[in-house]
C-alpha cells in the first residue's frame, strides 16, 4: 500500500470566513480532491509543497449567476461573430483547446478563463427545461470548473395551472420532478407570468405583481409565493432564484419590494438586483434615479432574502435573458439585431447587443446603483458579486469591481467621469465604506456557497473540496485578483500565473428532491397533450453528466 | 468527452426470430426529428416503423447492415487500426486539412470532429454551408424572432411557407407541428389556421394552402421587400410591384392584412429562398420582415432544416469555436469566413491539401472544380454506405447508422435536443468510435495532452 499523497499549501495568509479565519498564516493540507486536517503523525511529509509565504489563500471563487451554457448562450455566440475577431485570441496549446472570447466566450474559453481568474464553480442562471440536455452537453465541453444550472419555471404552464387550481401538492411534485428530469440545481423565476403574456400578444407583459396572466388567471405574486413555499417544503439547498418583473423599467423598485414581500418570509434570492432598483416615472428616463437605499433597508431587516448585484461595467456586451418582453424592449432601444425565441409550455428568450456608456446618465446610474448595493447591504453574507455575465459585463470584470469596492478613491475617480447628476440621483458619492479582503472572500466564495447550500465549497476546512486560489497581494486589488498565482481545482494545480497547466472537466452539481411518484401520472397527461416531444425522451439521464454530484436537500433525495 | 453518452444507449442484440419493439425511437431522416416512432425489430431488421412518414419508413425499413469491410485503404479491405493510423497521418501531414459534413452524425461524434480540427489546425465546415448557410449569415446581421415547433402547434394561426415544400421534404411537418395539430389555443386544429404558401412553382405542398402565391423566379427578395414596405405603410406603385414580383399588388395587400391580423404567425422558409438569387439577402429580408411584424402582432420565422442533425452541427461547432460553420484554425484559433473557409470554396480554390468527409457525399453534389480537387488529394471518408465519395477516398470507413444502430443526441430544426434509441447493433464502428480513434492518434503524433 502506498502512503497517502498529501499536498500542503504552506504558510499562506488564509482568508476563510466560513471558518472565522481572517488573514491568518496557516498551512492547508490536501488529500486527493479534498482539504483534510494536517496528519497527526508528524513524520508524514507531503508529497508536494506549495510555498505560499506572503501570498493570500482563499477558497476558489463561486459565480452563482452567469450565462455560460445552453440554447440562449449558444445562440448569442452564433449571433456575434464581429466581436470575436477583434478580441484577444485563444490559440490551442498542447494542453488546452482553442476558443474565442468576445462577450460570450466559447465553452472551452469559458472554463479556462474562469479558472485563470481563480473561480472553480459557476452556475448558469436560466436554462429552459427542454434545453437542459443541451446545457449538459456544453458543460461537458466547459473544463476546469464545477457547474450547475437553474431551471426556468416562472412561466411554466403546469406551475401556473397548479396555482390556478389551488393544488400546492401538484406544484411541489412538479418542481421536484422537473429538477430531477433536467438534472438542474434550483428553480428559477424570470419575469414570472410576464413571458407567458408576451407569447400571447404583441408587446405583452405583466405590469406588476398583481396583474393576472391571460388564460391562467394567476398573478406573479402567486407564482413567487407558491414556488417559494413549495421549494421550502422540498428543502431545496437553493430554494428559488428570482428575476423580478419589470426589469430595467424606471420605477420598478416597487415591483422588487413587492416581490420580496410575496416571499412571505420564505427564503428567496433576488438576482441582478441592480436592474430592479430604479425610481422614476413609468417609462420616463428623465426622472430615473436610484432606490437602492429603501430596498437595501428591506433586505437588511429581512434575513430570508439574499441578493446578487448584476453590476454594470462600461463597454460593449450582449444582453441575454429568459425575459422575452425585455429582449423586445431592449431591441427597440438599441435598434440592433435581436433574437427572440418562445419555448413551448416553458419559457422565452431575448438576446441583443448593448453598450453601456459612462456618458449616458442612465448607464452611469446603473453602474452607481450596483456599487450602492454592495456597499449598502450590511451583512456581506447576503450580497453576492455578479455582473449577470454577460448582461452587465463579463465575469472577467470581477477584479475591477473588487477594486471599486476596496478603494474609495478609485471609485470616486471613476464617478467623476460620469454625468454630475449621478451624485444627486444616487447615494454613491456619500458612501466611504471600503471592503476588506475578508469581505471580498465572503461575497465571491463563502457567501455564495452558503446561499447555494454547498457544504463542501466556499471554505477551507477539513472535508471541503480542494478548490483553492492563491493570490499575490498587491496594493491595487484589480491587479491582485486578475491573475492568481496558483489555482487548484479538486486538488490539482490547473493554473499558474494565468497559464493553464492541466485541464479537467469538472463535476455537475444538481439536486434530486424526493416527490410523490403518484403525481407523475398527472404531469404525464398534461405533458403529452401539448409538448412536441415525447415524455420518455424529455428527461436527461446521468450519462450526459461527466461527473454527477448530487447536493442533498433537507427533506430527502431520490436515489440513483 | 463523455463516451458514456453513446455507450449508455447502445442497442441490445435481439434473440433470433424474436420480435423487439423500440418505443419512441427518433427518426433522423429530416430536420423534423420525429421522436414518436415505434420500431419493430426482427433478426436485425426493422419490419415496422409505426407513425413514420413515407421518408421515415424508407429510412428505417430499407436499412440493412452493409456487407462490406468496415475499413478500406486505397480501395482494399484493411484492419481498422491500419485505417486509423493512415487517417491520422494524412490529417497531420497536410498543410491545409479540411473536415466536412457532420449533419448526419450525432452531437457526440461532431464534438470529436471539432476536436480533431482544433488539434490539426484544420478547417471545419458542415453541410450548413451549402443549405442554410445564408440563413446563418443573415441571422448574424438581423437576428431572428422564432419559437419552438410546439409553440407553432399551440399558438400559430397563420402558417406560411416560403421556398419550402414540406409535403415532399418534411412529410409530417403539417400533421405533427404546423397545420393540423389541435393546439392549446387552437382547439379546432386546421380549422383555426390559415396556411399561405409562397413559391416559384406549384409544389405538392401548394394544395395544403388556403392561399398559394406563385412569384416570379428569383424575385423572392423583391416580394419580401414589398411586404416590408406594406407593413411600414410605404406607398408603392402597384404596377411596379406586379412587374417585379409577378403577383398582383392587391394579393400582397391582402396578405399583409392577414399577417397583421393574425394572433401569432410563423414563416417557415427553405432552400427555395436561401439558395436562389439573393441568398443571404433573401434570408435577411424574411428575418427582418418577421421582426417588423412584431410591432403589430406576434410573429416568428424558422428555417426548415433538412438533415437530421444539421442543427446539432451548428450548435456543436458554435459552442466549441464561437462560429456556426466554415471555421478555420490555421492560426491555432478559430476564424470564420463563409466564402473562404467553406468547403465548396476551399476545394474549388484548390487550397485544401487533405480532407475528411463525414456522412456526406461531396463527390456527388459539389461543383466540378471542387469535385476534381477533392479527388486529387488524399482524403478520409466516413459513411454508412458506399457512395461516390467513399469509393474515391484514400481511407474509407463504413460506419454504423445513427438512430438505428447507435445512440447519441440530435437537435431538431428548432434547436430542441433529442436522444436516439437505436434498434439493433451493427458490426461496423460508429462514427464516434472512428473519430475518437483517429483523434487519439492525431494527439499522439502532435504531442497533445489535452
Amino acid at each position: 500500500m502506498s502512503l497517502p499523497d498529501y499536498t500542503k499549501i504552506s504558510q499562506g495568509i488564509v482568508y476563510d470566513p466560513a471558518n472565522g479565519i481572517d488573514g491568518e498564516v496557516r498551512d492547508i493540507w490536501i488529500l486527493d480532491q479534498h482539504i483534510v486536517d494536517a496528519p497527526t503523525d508528524r513524520a508524514i511529509r507531503p508529497a508536494r509543497v506549495i510555498d505560499a509565504q506572503g501570498l493570500v489563500v482563499m477558497p476558489g471563487g463561486i459565480d452563482m449567476h452567469c450565462h455560460i451554457a445552453g440554447p440562449k448562450v449558444n445562440t448569442a455566440r452564433k449571433m456575434r461573430p464581429e466581436e470575436k475577431r477583434r478580441d484577444k485570441q485563444m490559440p490551442r496549446t498542447n494542453i488546452a483547446h482553442s476558443g474565442t472570447l468576445g462577450s460570450v466566450p466559447s465553452t472551452f474559453a469559458t472554463g479556462y478563463k474562469y479558472s485563470a481568474l481563480g473561480y472553480t464553480t459557476a452556475f448558469d442562471a436560466a436554462v429552459p427545461p427542454i434545453g437542459a440536455r443541451h446545457a449538459h452537453e456544453e458543460f461537458d465541453d466547459t473544463p476546469c470548473i464545477d457547474k450547475g444550472f437553474y431551471v426556468l419555471m416562472g412561466n411554466n404552464h403546469y406551475v401556473m395551472q397548479s396555482l390556478m387550481q389551488q393544488e400546492p401538492g401538484k406544484l411541489k411534485a412538479f418542481i421536484a420532478w422537473l429538477l430531477n428530469a433536467t438534472k438542474g440545481f434550483a428553480p428559477k423565476l424570470v419575469n414570472p407570468g410576464g413571458v407567458e403574456v408576451w407569447k400571447s400578444k404583441q408587446a405583452g407583459n405583466v405590469s406588476g405583481l398583481d396583474t393576472k396572466v391571460d388564460h391562467f388567471e394567476v398573478t406573479p405574486r402567486q407564482i413567487v409565493g407558491g414556488v417559494a413555499r413549495a421549494a421550502a417544503e422540498l428543502g431545496l439547498p437553493h430554494p428559488v432564484h428570482i428575476h423580478c418583473n419589470n426589469l430595467g423599467m424606471p420605477g420598478n423598485w416597487e415591483t422588487t419590494l413587492e416581490t420580496m414581500r410575496a416571499l412571505e418570509g420564505h427564503r428567496g434570492h433576488i438576482t441582478h438586483i441592480q436592474f430592479h432598483s430604479y425610481g422614476g416615472g413609468e417609462g420616463d428616463e428623465n426622472t430615473f434615479n436610484s432606490k437602492a437605499i429603501p430596498l437595501a433597508d428591506y433586505v437588511n431587516s429581512h434575513p430570508n432574502i439574499t441578493v446578487d448585484v448584476g453590476q454594470v461595467l462600461f463597454g460593449e456586451t450582449t444582453s441575454m435573458t429568459g425575459d422575452g418582453p425585455l429582449g423586445y424592449f431592449l431591441s427597440k432601444i438599441y435598434g440592433g439585431k435581436w433574437f427572440s425565441a418562445d419555448t413551448e409550455m416553458e419559457s422565452g428568450c431575448g438576446i441583443t447587443p448593448i453598450k453601456y456608456r459612462n456618458k449616458s446618465l442612465v448607464h452611469a446610474l446603473q453602474w452607481a446603483i450596483g456599487l450602492e448595493w454592495f456597499l449598502l447591504v450590511q451583512d456581506p453574507w447576503r450580497v453576492v458579486m455578479s455582473t449577470d455575465h454577460p448582461n452587465g459585463g463579463s465575469f472577467l470584470a470581477y477584479p475591477q469591481i473588487i477594486r471599486l469596492l476596496m478603494d474609495s478613491t478609485y471609485r470616486r475617480d471613476i464617478l467623476k467621469t460620469c454625468p454630475p447628476e449621478v451624485r444627486q440621483r444616487s447615494s454613491l458619492a456619500d458612501i466611504d465604506r471600503e471592503y476588506t479582503l475578508n469581505e471580498i472572500a465572503i461575497i465571491t466564495r463563502a457567501g455564495p456557497a452558503k446561499i447555494l447550500g454547498l457544504a463542501n465549497k466556499g471554505h477551507l476546512g477539513p472535508g471541503a473540496d480542494a478548490d483553492i486560489t492563491i493570490y499575490t497581494p498587491n496594493e491595487n486589488a484589480e491587479v491582485m485578483f486578475e491573475m492568481p498565482r496558483v489555482v487548484i481545482k479538486s486538488g490539482r494545480v490547473l493554473v499558474e500565473q494565468g497559464e493553464i497547466r492541466e485541464s479537467l472537466i469538472g463535476k455537475t452539481l444538481h439536486v434530486q428532491p424526493l416527490y410523490d411518484i403518484e403525481m407523475e401520472a398527472d404531469i404525464q397527461k398534461w405533458f403529452e397533450k401539448y409538448y412536441s416531444i415525447r415524455w420518455r425522451n424529455y428527461p436527461v439521464d446521468l450519462s450526459y453528466l461527466h461527473q454527477s454530484c448530487v447536493i442533498p436537500t433537507r427533506h430527502g433525495d431520490l436515489q440513483g | 468527452m463523455t463516451s458514456a453518452t453513446t455507450q449508455a444507449h447502445a442497442p441490445t442484440p435481439s434473440e433470433p426470430g424474436q420480435l423487439k419493439v423500440i418505443q419512441d425511437a427518433t427518426c433522423t431522416f429530416c430536420g423534423c426529428v420525429c421522436d414518436d416512432i415505434d420500431l419493430t425489430v426482427k433478426d436485425d431488421h426493422i419490419i415496422e416503423a409505426k407513425r413514420a412518414c413515407v421518408l421515415g419508413k424508407a429510412w428505417f425499413l430499407n436499412h440493412s447492415i452493409e456487407d462490406r469491410p468496415s475499413c478500406l485503404v486505397e480501395g482494399q479491405p484493411a484492419m481498422l487500426d491500419e485505417g486509423y493510423d493512415r487517417a491520422a497521418q494524412i490529417l497531420t501531414q497536410g498543410k491545409y486539412p479540411i473536415i466536412y459534413g457532420l449533419s448526419d452524425s450525432p452531437c457526440e461524434a461532431q464534438r470529436v470532429a471539432v476536436s480533431i480540427a482544433d488539434w490539426i489546425k484544420g478547417t471545419i465546415d458542415t453541410t450548413t454551408s451549402v443549405c442554410h448557410g445564408p440563413s446563418g449569415m443573415a441571422f448574424q446581421g438581423v437576428g431572428e424572432v422564432t419559437c419552438s415547433l410546439g409553440e407553432v402547434a399551440n399558438r400559430c394561426d397563420l402558417i406560411m411557407f416560403w421556398g419550402s415544400n414540406p409535403a415532399e421534404s418534411h412529410p409530417r411537418h403539417f400533421t405533427r407541428y404546423s397545420l393540423m395539430p389541435k393546439g392549446m389555443f387552437l382547439p379546432n386544429g386546421r380549422k383555426d389556421r390559415t396556411c399561405v404558401i409562397v413559391d416559384v412553382r406549384k409544389t405538392k405542398s401548394a394544395k395544403a394552402a388556403d392561399i398559394f402565391i406563385q412569384i416570379k423566379p428569383k424575385k423572392d427578395f423583391e416580394a419580401l421587400w414589398t411586404l416590408r414596405a406594406l407593413a411600414k405603410g410605404v406607398d408603392l406603385d402597384p404596377d411596379q410591384v406586379q412587374r417585379e414580383t409577378g403577383v398582383e399588388y392587391s394579393v400582397w395587400v391582402d396578405l399583409m392584412e392577414r399577417m397583421k391580423g393574425c394572433k401569432y404567425g410563423v414563416i417557415f422558409f427553405g432552400m427555395g429562398l436561401t439558395m436562389t438569387r439573393g441568398k443571404h439577402a433573401n434570408s435577411e429580408a424574411i428575418l427582418a420582415l418577421t421582426r417588423d411584424m412584431n410591432a403589430f402582432t406576434r410573429f416568428a420565422a424558422k428555417p426548415n432544416r433538412g438533415h437530421g442533425n444539421v442543427t446539432g452541427a451548428d450548435n456543436v461547432v458554435s459552442w466549441r469555436t464561437g462560429y456556426p460553420f466554415g471555421v478555420n484554425h490555421s492560426r491555432g484559433y478559430p476564424r470564420f469566413n463563409p466564402g473562404e473557409y467553406t468547403t465548396s470554396d476551399t476545394l474549388a480554390n484548390r487550397e485544401a491539401d487533405c480532407a475528411m468527409t463525414i456522412a456526406c457525399d461531396p463527390l456527388a453534389n459539389f461543383s466540378q472544380p471542387a469535385r476534381e480537387h477533392l479527388a486529387a488529394i488524399p482524403f478520409i471518408a466516413l459513411d454508412t454506405k458506399e457512395t461516390p465519395t467513399t469509393r474515391a477516398a484514400t481511407v474509407a470507413f463504413t460506419v454504423a447508422t445513427y438512430g438505428i444502430n447507435t445512440g447519441g443526441t440530435v437537435y431538431r430544426m428548432d434547436d430542441v435536443p433529442i436522444p436516439l434509441r437505436p434498434a439493433f447493433p451493427s458490426p461496423h464502428p460508429s462514427d464516434y468510435d472512428v473519430l475518437t480513434a483517429i483523434e487519439q492518434r492525431v494527439k499522439r503524433i502532435l504531442g497533445v495532452q489535452g
